[in-house]
């Protein structure tokens, strides 16, 4: 399987991805934000987390109109897979491959701390290696991960099954405790906390590694 | 031409800062401040005949995310 990760100036979280998907069998190439094209040999885009362009006007908005996520935008629109961390999470909002959009934390506070995500769904190549209901344990770190929709968009969230995990003390005020959400083909993955920051015994936990190893067995299975 | 954009949170959009900004102003001894909404000015030098259309769509393809915020366009 193959998979690249997008590098915006200010990302911080893309070499940790990179290793996350080695780690579970990927080979991965860094794709730097001015290309204006996609390697046409990828099965998954990486977009990391970090601060793209410092978070001016809103974080991800800069990132969003880069010219590499117009092909990133393409890659979705033909099926491809495509996981969005943090930063990458609101790139993947700001471009509208996602719904909702991520405001400032409701306690204003940047929060960086492992926290409990329940699997609301197993219905997802990434999520096929979790239990449903299971509970895991994920650091966050972001002072916008507080997660907005409408109420009607929530419902339909919902209704079709793609809110991918949970936080079971809500830490930022997020509608539905929403931490993570898929796309309606269930092929693109957004979450503020950071799957790719326990995949090491070192790490102090290892919950992420099911995801990344889940993912790229459905693919090579594929 | 000089443009103004005020982008502001819609209403029923809870905001986190202008609860914290109304609590402060509350601290200092202001009473009465009942509620404050906090949003974002953005000026643009464009050049002259630049249409309505244009402006309308730099608002909402960037200065905006018309998810969260509403925008208000003033020629000045």
């Amino acid at each position: 399987m193959k998979a690249g990760v997008i590098v915006f100036p200010g990302s911080n979280c893309d070499r940790d991805l990179a290793v996350a998907f080695e780690r579970a069998g990927a080979q991965v190439k860094m794709i730097w934000h001015k290309e204006t094209e996609l390697p046409t040999d990828l099965d998954i885009v990486g977009v990391p987390g970090g601060f793209s362009f410092g978070d001016y006007l809103r974080c991800g908005a800069i990132a969003a109109q880069s010219p590499i996520t117009r092909s990133l935008i393409k890659h979705t629109e033909r099926g491809g897979y495509a996981i969005g961390i943090c930063n990458g999470f609101q790139v993947l909002t700001e471009t509208g491959i996602l719904p909702g959009a991520l405001m400032r934390n409701a306690n204003l506070k940047f929060i960086c701390k492992p926290t409990d995500l329940k699997v609301e769904t197993v219905n997802c190549d990434f999520m096929a290696g979790y239990g449903q209901g299971q509970e895991i344990t994920v650091p966050i770190a972001h002072h916008d991960g507080n997660y907005n929709v409408t109420d009607e968009k929530l419902a339909q969230l919902r209704g079709e099954d793609r809110i991918a995990f949970t936080y079971v003390n809500n830490p930022n005020g997020s509608t539905g405790d929403i931490a993570g959400v898929i796309s309606k083909n269930r092929r693109v993955l957004g979450m503020m906390p950071h799957p790719e920051r326990c995949v090491d015994e070192n790490h102090g936990g290892t919950d992420g590694v099911a995801m990344f190893r889940s993912l790229v067995d459905s693919v090579v299975a594929a | 031409m000089k443009v103004r954009v005020d982008v502001m949170l819609k209403t029923g959009v809870l905001d986190p800062q202008g609860e914290a900004v109304r609590h402060a102003l509350g601290n200092l001894g202001f009473s009465g401040v009942e509620r404050v909404r906090q949003g974002k000015v953005i000026e643009l030098d464009l050049a002259d005949g630049t249409s309505d259309e244009d402006i309308k769509k730099m608002c909402e393809k960037l200065l905006a995310n018309t998810v969260i915020e509403n925008y208000a366009i003033q020629v000045l």
